[in-house]
């Protein structure tokens, strides 16, 4: 059987000689992604921010301005009415109202009360100002107990050095992960928060690899110039790395297309995540190295004196 | 590498072997397992309530009100020791989280200290110069707790039976929650509309003397209550008020309640509630009938006017009916909640998801389909890359896939939609592992080593890599599970299950294949 080389039988591209490029992408990247969470921040969903959310089916093709008007009828405040997927689907989002749990009940009493009665309800949502209050506590400790307890392996398995392009890198991709939920303004709630710790997970992952191979590497060969030998290390896994990105984002992009409309946002973020985990493990998390002072030991080649 | 001790063999082939007997069940109807031998074994994966429909709520009870109800009646315990003793007080009443009193007699606040000790446990009495006060104590406070939340679920859970909802999950979160979980209920709203009801039914007697205007303008009479009408028994009558002056005593008390059942009434047609006392109960109410013919008293529930009927005559047999302008689905929930009894606070729902059956299954369906496409483009594109090695590593995916369905249903965890994801996700990470592998071996192989000594180093030196890339997305899975709440716990549960059984997979199932294959054909090259 002939097998397929993704890639020539030894790749021999130049990353590091690209570093400056790269570090000037991802700082560009960063700040619009930080500039933009401070400026527009996050479409927060109703799990974060409270709220009623409400998805129906209608038995004909639903009329969108007639259903919004008989909506802002209602006097809930600010209400989102959009379709979902389908054109008879629509969903329906009603902000936080004043007066604790019990005034949201009563706004999804009212809600229903005003929609025809052959209406699907196939979806409510509602999360009180408490338990949102609760799940943001919770995301944010989430997220930061995941990077320390990655970052607790990572430090006891590599040196240092490692740790720390390792721990920048996956900050950048977090970082960057929010930055583009805030940029295209996709609803960032408790399942954006799953594929980001995911995507911690993924990053790290790449990482590793390569980084387990440069440290095999600087033990083989001891005199070799570092920029050589870090990337003789990223052409030697490229393979890898773009194979198990390939594998992973055909999984996430049939899920992303078939997979339904409640679960996309998830998807979305998970393939942008694989895509900018993949980019750091290689074209940041390495050429980090070069400044970071690895200890290269003293001594001949492994390679020679074996 | 290529010699596998035979218990190894064993082990491997007996886990894989475990891994198709639990998952088979799935295989089947629900209905089909159990007609399984004993020693088979059943369970299916659990679906969660996003992918078969249903709803979950989470409710706080009010426990403050308990406490409140608590303090006011030792306001009244205090003021019945102190007179008994015959103590001068001034300023007794409840304030915030305590009871309060001033003793007027210097050398008598040490009894009044010892008799207002001993009225109940759980609280703690301080002096303060001639103040005494009385406030419940942390184990107080959580035996009140935790009496309140029992009993609430108690009676939470007799009203979701009461609704002919099946298996519904009921349990208590944190210190003051209660969850529910309840699959495939098809009206939700009406549930909550009968968990957020106290349901508390008191008879009052009314109090004639009183005037309800003055009332009204917040002037009560000592002893009684002014309580509004409920509002669905307004409108009907015209010349009926809209509020009522009733006596603070209770005449006879809802919890001597035994049964009650949503009728019609003989004549009007109007549909009511008919309910029957327990003996202590229908004694009171004989004999308060008895004492009070022609005149009105009130059926309270939840502190609103039912309605107000005069007595006609004195009612012996324990039984009576309850007329308020009911629609006939009001006088069957309140005929419910009477039955089911009154919660000892209120409820407040926190948190609701429901989804109806139809996105559920949708969701299901989209789930397959987006799994199985997901995996059929792995499988092909490892075959195009990896050849025969590909095809293992592919055999090694399916099992991984079954070994996940088998442990879901062993352990019966939840499979929810971001579940399913999960499972997806390692469907494209598993062979991860594999490539790895695979991609070392290549790189012996041009290295010019021999094909079994490539393939030996090929697994030696990935395993390392293996284990450290593997174990870092585990933890953010652990910490995902630590955190996360319903469906999300179960992506954590499935991207667990996924890390551990794919590590099993690729570094054992598929070595084991490769060292059978080498065995066999003895390769002279690697065709990888």
């Amino acid at each position: 059987m002939k097998t397929l080389n993704l890639l020539p039988i030894k790749p021999n591209l130049n990353f590091i000689g690209k570093q400056n490029i790269f570090f000037i992408i991802s700082a560009l990247f960063l700040v619009l992604s930080i500039g933009s969470f401070f400026t527009r921040s996050l479409n927060y969903g109703i799990d974060f921010q409270g709220g009623i959310m409400i998805e129906i089916r209608t038995t004909q093709p639903g009329n969108l301005a007639q259903m919004r008007s008989l909506l802002s009828d209602l006097k809930l405040g600010e209400i989102s009415l959009q379709e979902f997927g389908e054109p008879t689907d629509f969903l329906i989002r009603i902000q936080k109202q004043d007066g604790g749990e019990r005034a949201q009940q009563k706004a999804v009493e009212k809600v229903k009360a005003s929609l025809p009665p052959d209406v699907e309800y196939r979806r409510t949502e509602f999360v009180g100002p408490k338990v949102s209050d609760e799940l943001f506590r919770d995301g944010i400790l989430a997220v930061i107990f995941a990077i320390i307890g990655i970052l607790a392996y990572i430090w006891f398995r590599f040196e240092w050095q490692f740790g720390l392009g390792a721990i920048i890198a996956l900050c950048h991709d977090v970082l960057t992960t929010v930055g583009i939920f805030s940029l295209t303004g996709l609803e960032f709630n408790l399942s954006t928060v799953a594929a980001i710790l995911t995507i911690a997970g993924y990053s790290i992952n790449d990482t590793v690899v390569v980084y387990d191979r440069v440290r095999e590497n600087l033990r083989k060969y001891k005199s070799m110039p570092l920029t050589a030998l870090l990337n003789n290390s990223i052409n030697e896994t490229l393979s890898r790395t773009i194979m198990t990105s390939l594998t992973t984002l055909l999984a996430l992009g049939s899920l992303y297309i078939l997979g339904g409309e409640v679960i996309r946002g998830f998807s979305f973020g998970m393939i942008w995540g694989v895509l900018v985990g993949t980019y750091s493990s290689v074209c940041l998390a390495v050429p980090l190295l070069l400044y970071l002072n690895v200890d290269r030991g003293t001594g001949t080649d492994d390679a020679k004196t074996r | 590498m290529v010699y596998f001790a035979k218990w190894k063999v064993v082990l491997i082939l007996a886990i894989v072997g475990l891994g198709f007997l639990f998952a088979a069940p799935n295989l089947f109807d629900e209905k089909a397992t159990n007609d399984f031998p004993g020693f088979f074994p059943h369970k299916q994966v659990n679906l969660g309530l996003d992918l078969r429909g249903g709803s979950h709520l989470l409710l706080e009870v009010k426990v403050e009100a308990v406490v409140k109800e608590r303090l006011n009646s030792l306001v009244d315990g205090v003021r019945i020791a102190l007179r008994r003793e015959k103590i001068r007080y001034k300023r007794l009443g409840h304030r915030g989280n305590g009871v309060f009193v001033t003793i007027l007699q210097a050398d008598k606040v040490d009894l009044a200290k010892s008799l207002l000790a001993d009225i109940e446990q759980g609280f703690d009495v301080t002096v303060d110069g001639s103040r005494i006060s009385v406030r419940p104590n942390k184990e107080g406070l959580r035996e009140i707790r935790d009496a309140t939340v029992a009993q609430s679920i108690e009676i939470v859970r007799r009203r979701i039976d009461e609704t002919g909802t099946k298996e519904p999950t009921i349990q208590r979160q944190g210190e003051d929650r209660i969850l529910l979980q309840l699959p495939g209920v098809d009206d939700p709203e009406r549930v909550k509309r009968l968990l957020g009801r106290t349901a508390k039914m008191t008879f009052h007697l009314l109090d004639l003397d009183g005037s309800i205007e003055e009332a009204i303008q917040g002037r009560v009479p000592p002893g009684s209550l002014l309580l509004p009408l409920i509002e669905s028994n307004r409108g009907g009558k015209k010349d009926e008020p809209r509020h009522y002056l009733v006596q603070k005593r209770v005449a006879v008390g809802g919890d001597h309640l035994v049964d009650s059942q949503p009728s019609f009434d003989n004549r009007t047609n109007e549909p009511i509630v008919s309910f029957r006392f327990d003996t202590a109960g229908g004694k009171r109410f004989a004999d308060v009938t008895r004492k009070n013919v022609n005149k009105p008293f009130a059926i309270v529930l939840d502190n609103k006017v039912i309605s107000a009927p005069v007595i006609r005559e004195p009612i012996l047999g324990g039984s009576g009916q309850i007329s308020g302008g009911f629609t006939t689905e009001e006088a069957r929930d309140l005929a419910l909640l009477l039955r089911a009894g009154a919660l000892p606070a209120p409820l407040i729902i926190l948190e609701e998801r429901t989804v109806g059956p139809g996105l559920g299954a949708d969701s299901i369906a989209a789930g397959k389909v987006a799994s199985v496409i997901g995996l059929v483009f792995v499988i092909i594109f490892m075959v195009i890359v990896y050849g025969l090695f590909g095809v293992f590593a592919d055999i090694a995916l399916l099992v991984n896939l079954v070994l996940i369905v088998s442990v879901l249903s062993a352990l019966q965890a939840t499979l929810t939609l971001p579940g399913i994801a999960g499972i997806v996700l390692t469907i494209g990470m598993a062979v991860d592992a594999n490539v790895l592998v695979f991609e070392r071996i290549r790189e012996e192989v041009r290295a010019g080593r021999t094909p079994i000594s490539a393939i030996d180093a090929g697994y030696s030196r990935a395993i390392s890599t293996i284990i450290d890339a593997n174990l870092t997305t585990l933890i953010a899975a652990i910490i995902l599970f630590q955190f996360g709440s319903g469906p999300i716990k179960g992506f954590a549960v499935t991207l667990i299950i996924g890390i551990i059984t794919s590590m099993f997979t690729a570094i054992m199932l598929t070595r084991l294949l490769v060292a059978g294959w080498i065995r066999r054909s003895r390769p002279t090259k690697v065709p990888i």
